[in-house]
């Protein structure tokens, strides 16, 4: 297996880091990642850092093991029966697979926005958005709830549009509005880290603007990792790119990464400036 | 004379939409009217059933009128005949049954949908099958045999702590050392503990299957957000299944409602409504018509028909309630876009 030239520069401190100063959000660190399902090995010794105050977006062909990376960074990769990994992910330096680390804190620390918006239907918009707090079993008192909905909607860019319905069901939203929810529902529980899995690929396009919007916001709070096939939005909302791919029955691995402007601009490697500007993929 | 339209075609006035063949190949055609002869036969068949009882029943209910709802005792040679202690009977032992089962079934169905490691799904999943193919003669003696001799322990322990609630009150000295273990046998309680177990497959295997089709990203969704599995179960599991819950149990009240031989075995026969149902003897429809059905005379088989077309009618009512139950859920239905 090649290694590719550019991996080196993935554990080193970006530009971005030093200018983040005093520490927003948390720095998310993947060393040395592979994955299995089953024998099946999708991932292979995939390193890369994602600093405070940066949009990192995973691009690459379907089927490369960017979500399966993604899933494995905040320990939703063991749902599946029979997937296995090796390898640390370190947030804030600790390993969050270590033992003595609980896994519902791990995941409530790093939150995750789904492909498919999938707020919980039989709940209201104002309870979807405190289902976090329910579930990990955080009490809160009835104004401080009120003002966090608030505050969680705004964040998400939503508040505006159902502030006057909040009692109405989730599910009775529009795509992008119930996507926007489920953001709002992520953040209600102040992670640290807000992982994004194709988050507007089943958006029409005002709504995926509007989503945009929200990431350029959360920016400065929150560490955000977005998957995305689409490479406009990987320019438009990233600070960086990971690039993977997965050659011919080989795993995946990260051809190249570094500031979005020099994947997008200068790529070093031939297959990332072939896929960046279309010519596979 | 005819005036010509000279529009195009599609532009042209239709009084009548065209009539289309299906154009549907012979086998299509062979195979829709055999499942068709086939389904409408089956319906035929229920619904011969129901005008057979109800037939039966015309004069019974013409010769007894309103009486034959009220009156307790059923003694066809007295001329006095009538189904209320074997109606509060039946519904005693089917809510025992479902007081025990609901649980057993509900918790059962979770753990295997949600808590059992997958390799053992599939073992569990038969295993719990397998209860519903045991022969109810079967639990009927294991009843009466196993059962009953322990389980009047546990209606002792009830009657003597809490036989202040009047369903629980048995007229004896359940404190008493040497006490009276007669009373407490042969029960709608005993009978009841019975019937559950023949009722939780049912309720276990339609709970189950409704748990499974929970949707996934919702699940996700829970998980993500650092749910632990009870709080995902709570939040999304229970209230995607609700309707399978509620249908499950009703199929179960249904069949608790007609089971026979099992209760026949173990209840001693009265005719009195009672509603304390630790203490001994009890009865229901299907165990009154199986046990009066073989001496019966021409008269008193059409009474007891008449009992049978009730119970029918109480089961048909409460099937068709869990059937729209059941598909009333949004089994399936994820969250729409």
């Amino acid at each position: 297996m090649a290694i590719s030239p550019s991996l080196e520069s993935i554990t080193e401190p970006t530009p971005l880091d030093a200018a983040a100063g005093a520490s927003h959000g948390a720095t998310l660190e993947a060393d040395s990642i592979t994955a299995w399902f089953g024998s099946n090995r999708v991932l292979d010794r995939v390193s890369l850092t994602m600093p405070s105050r940066t949009v990192t977006a995973l691009i690459g062909p379907s089927g490369c093991g960017k979500s399966t990376f993604l899933r494995i960074l905040n320990r939703m990769h063991e749902q599946v029966p029979a997937a296995k990994l090796a390898g640390e992910v370190r947030l804030n330096g600790d390993d969050i697979y270590s033992p003595g680390h609980r896994i519902t804190d791990t995941r409530r620390r790093i939150g995750m926005v789904f492909q498919k918006p999938n707020p919980f239907p039989t709940m209201s918009i104002a309870e979807n958005v405190t289902a976090g707090l329910k579930l990990t079993g955080t009490r809160i008192s009835r104004g401080d709830r009120d003002d966090l909905v608030e505050r969680s909607l705004r964040r998400a860019g939503i508040w505006d549009e159902v502030k006057d319905r909040l009692d109405a069901l989730g599910g009775a939203l529009s795509g992008g509005q119930q996507q926007r929810l489920c953001i709002a529902r992520s953040l209600a529980v102040d992670p640290d880290v807000l992982l994004m899995d194709e988050p507007c690929s089943a958006l029409d396009p005002t709504s995926t603007r509007r989503v945009e919007q929200t990431i350029e916001e959360l920016r400065d709070d929150v560490t955000i990792v977005i998957v995305t096939h689409n490479m406009q939005q990987a320019f438009r909302v990233s600070q960086q790119c990971a690039f993977f791919l997965a050659e011919q029955g080989t795993p995946g691995v990260i051809i190249e990464s570094g500031r979005t402007e020099d994947i997008f601009g200068s790529p070093t490697d031939p297959r990332t400036e072939d896929y960046v500007n279309g010519r596979f993929g | 004379m005819t005036v010509l339209d000279e529009r195009p075609p599609a532009f042209q006035d239709v009084a009548e939409p065209r009539v289309i063949d299906p154009g549907l190949p012979t086998a299509d055609r062979t195979f829709r009217g055999v499942v068709r002869v086939i389904g409408l036969f089956v319906l035929l068949l229920t619904s011969a059933i129901g005008i057979f009882l109800g037939l039966q029943a015309v004069p019974t209910l013409q010769k007894y009128g309103l009486s034959f709802f009220t009156e307790t005792q059923w003694e066809p040679r007295s001329n006095t005949v009538g189904i209320a202690a074997v109606f509060v009977g039946t519904i005693e032992v089917a809510l025992v049954a479902l007081a025990v089962g609901f649980p057993l079934a509900l918790l059962t169905a979770l753990f295997i949908s949600e808590y059992a490691p997958p390799r053992l799904k599939s073992s569990l999943v038969s295993l719990v099958d397998l209860m519903a193919a045991v022969p109810s003669i079967i639990y009927g003696l294991w009843g009466f045999m196993v059962l009953q001799p322990h389980a009047i322990h546990l209606s002792r322990w009830l009657a003597t702590y809490l036989g202040w609630i009047p369903i629980f009150h048995v007229d004896t000295d359940a404190t008493s050392a040497s006490w009276q273990q007669s009373s407490f046998t042969a029960s709608a309680f005993i009978a009841g503990l019975a019937v559950s177990l023949m009722v939780i497959p049912l309720a276990c295997a339609v709970m189950r299957g409704v748990f499974a089709l929970a949707p996934l990203g919702e699940r996700e969704a829970a998980f993500a957000l650092g749910s632990t599995r009870w709080g995902m179960v709570r939040a999304v599991v229970l209230p995607f299944g609700r309707g399978g819950i509620i249908g499950g149990t009703m199929l179960a009240l249904g069949r608790a409602l007609g089971e026979t031989i099992a209760v026949l075995l173990i209840i001693s026969p009265t005719f009195d409504i009672k509603w304390n149902i630790l203490s001994v003897g009890t009865n229901t429809f299907s165990a009154l018509i199986a046990g009066r059905f073989g001496e019966a005379t021409a008269t008193q088989l059409s009474a007891l028909l008449t009992a049978g077309f009730i119970l029918f009618a109480m089961t048909i009512a409460i099937n068709t309630v869990a059937a729209i139950f059941v598909n009333r859920s949004r089994s399936g239905a994820a969250t729409e876009i």
